[in-house]
């Protein structure tokens, strides 16, 4: 009797089950259409002949796929040497980073000394702070330096620690035992030696995460590049796809092919290292 | 063990190594960071145009921010909007696709990789791509929308109505940042909580209301601050549709936008830096407000232990 009601009961609760997962599947399909669309937009725009462009009832599979807008665009504006000039900034806002940063966060985490709380906090007042405030001071600075115009200002702060990375790096380190970098000092090694070969390869995975936020927002960083470039042909990505716009907005065949070509690298780094990219945006967002 | 010298020389070896690895934040704090404070709010009370020496003017920046610029008011609405507006909808929307991310269904890991990557693409790109998609005549929105029986469609960013609320839609498409991190709240809820929820009659509706929304609570904090502090900073977006005029008709012209032009374009900056420290203020109010109400919102689970 109790089994039999209890086996009906299950068998509609399973019913039940497979309905709301079915509701779930269309309501992730629907929302990743809306998510996809745009994307595929832009794929498709970038293979259409202009005719096709602007063909109404709009043409939703380009027919014959044509590459041409993306040599063409590729040769309308310096699109490998703004690569390039981009990939330097990017490299050099990496290393920059990782090292201060690092450095810092070992500091902040790993050595009693005097004043460390006091540092600590600066960190987290720094960061609620409007980038607007310190804007125009800085850009005295650098012009104060001669700087304007060449990539110093674009990079050189890297070098100095950004608050946020070094928050980060430092709330990662306070999870390694303190046994480890004690036990190196034990051992004879350095306090550098102690960061270097003992706590930076335990770390390795936040380090890699603090790398790729810094590439990804360095090569989609645009209000930098507009401050300080001047000379069109020392451009970055950004800078260079929006001077485009702004010379040929109607252009949409040849500015698709130029935007997805700047999205791709992105994609494929993501694709790459989703793992830590998700982990890393998690940490960030859990220790605020 | 070890002796009290040798404890005093490891102190004082200890107090120079953690000065000397903090040495480039101390560095940039000092250069980066202090400085520029000092000078900004000095700046703020000068006319200085980066070119001759500032010179003081005393309150005439922020009496005229206040008196005589129209377009400062301007800005300072738009802003408003997209913060009044656009970023409870957009924290809906990425809450709401979070909580359907977060179903354990097959296929779940791929929806979150394509839900998530429009929120890294550069938004050069992204904001290039939507000025298609959103082109009044020939977008790929309003073909889709006349598909649907809406005959008149509006014209998007080109019309001083649709504006913002274009830009909001854009900004809906990336709200992957705010989402992944409330999907890592949403995994830390302990499945136990739900189970005794259900176990006492909960419903799926009863479900959200009494245990998801409060063990988010403190992940939607910090979601709304971020928001609102990169809502009073937007910029970029809007740059590269319009130039960097915030047309049509000032209808985008928000408060960094209209700062940026009086700096870099009028050279203006004394009152520039007196827009940026009002910027600051009105930040920093409405921050201390959200945290404030945030004490009878937020659920913090240690509390109650």
């Amino acid at each position: 009797m109790t089994t039999m009601t209890a086996a009906v009961r299950s068998a509609s609760r399973v019913k039940k089950a497979r309905w709301r997962a079915l509701g779930i599947h269309a309501l992730l399909l629907g929302i990743g259409v809306l998510f996809g669309l745009p994307f595929y937009w832009l794929i498709a725009t970038s293979l259409k002949p202009d005719a096709q462009i602007f063909q109404m009832p709009p043409v939703w599979v380009p027919h014959p796929v044509q590459w041409s807008n993306y040599p063409r665009a590729l040769t309308y504006i310096p699109y490998i040497t703004y690569t390039f000039n981009t990939l330097f900034l990017c490299l050099m806002n990496v290393i920059g980073t990782v090292l201060s940063c690092s450095l810092v966060a070992y500091s902040l985490a790993k050595i009693r000394w005097r004043g460390r709380d006091l540092v600590f906090y600066s960190l987290l007042a720094t960061m609620i702070l409007p980038g607007q405030v310190t804007l125009i001071p800085t850009f005295a600075i650098f012009k104060w330096l001669g700087w304007i115009g060449s990539y110093k200002p674009l990079f050189v702060p890297a070098f100095f620690g950004s608050a946020f990375y070094i928050f980060l790096l430092r709330q990662f380190f306070m999870t390694l035992p303190n046994e480890l970098s004690d036990a190196a000092r034990i051992d004879g090694c350095t306090e550098f030696d102690a960061y270097w070969r003992v706590i930076l390869p335990l770390a390795r995975p936040a380090l890699v995460t603090v790398a790729l936020f810094t590439f990804i927002g360095t090569w989609n960083d645009f209000m930098g590049p507009l401050l300080y470039l001047s000379d069109e042909r020392t451009y970055t990505l950004s800078m260079g796809l929006q001077f485009f716009v702004s010379q040929h907005g109607a252009e949409w065949g040849m500015l698709m092919a130029a935007s997805a070509v700047m999205t791709v690298p992105i994609v494929v780094i993501f694709f790459l290292a989703q793992r830590t990219f998700i982990q890393g945006v998690t940490l960030t967002g859990i220790k605020g | 063990m070890e002796g009290p010298e040798k404890r005093g020389a490891r102190r004082r070896q200890d107090q120079r190594n953690g000065l000397l690895f903090a040495a480039p934040w101390l560095v940039g704090l000092a250069v980066f960071i202090v400085y520029p404070i000092l000078a900004s709010l000095t700046y703020s009370f000068c006319s200085y145009d980066a070119i001759r020496p500032p010179h003081w003017v005393g309150l005439r920046n922020y009496q005229e921010m206040l008196f005589q610029d129209p377009l400062f008011w301007k800005a300072l609405g738009n802003t408003l909007y997209m913060v009044v507006v656009g970023l409870p909808i957009g924290l809906a929307a990425s809450l709401i696709v979070a909580l359907l991310l977060n179903q354990k269904v097959r296929g779940i890991a791929f929806y979150r990789t394509l839900y998530f990557l429009p929120s890294i693409t550069p938004v050069v790109a992204t904001t290039v791509l939507w000025m298609w998609l959103l082109n009044p005549e020939i977008g790929l929105v309003n073909i889709l929308l006349g598909k649907v029986g809406i005959a008149h469609p509006p014209a998007w960013l080109q019309d001083p109505a649709w504006s913002k609320p274009a830009l909001i839609l854009m900004g809906l498409w990336g709200v992957g940042g705010s989402m992944v991190i409330y999907l890592a709240g949403l995994q830390d809820i302990p499945e136990a909580l739900y189970e005794a929820a259900r176990l006492d009659g909960a419903g799926m509706l009863a479900q959200f209301r009494h245990v998801t929304l409060p063990m988010l609570s403190p992940v939607i904090l910090f979601n709304l601050i971020m928001g609102l502090i990169g809502m009073f900073q937007y910029f970029t977006q809007v740059y590269v549709v319009t130039g960097g005029t915030g047309g049509p008709q000032d209808s985008t012209l928000f408060f960094a936008l209209h700062l940026f032009n009086k700096a870099f374009t009028d050279f203006r900056m004394g009152y520039a830096s007196a827009m940026a420290w009002v910027l600051f203020a009105i930040t920093l109010i409405c921050a201390l407000v959200i945290f404030r109400s945030s004490a009878r919102w937020v659920y913090y689970a240690g509390e109650s232990r």
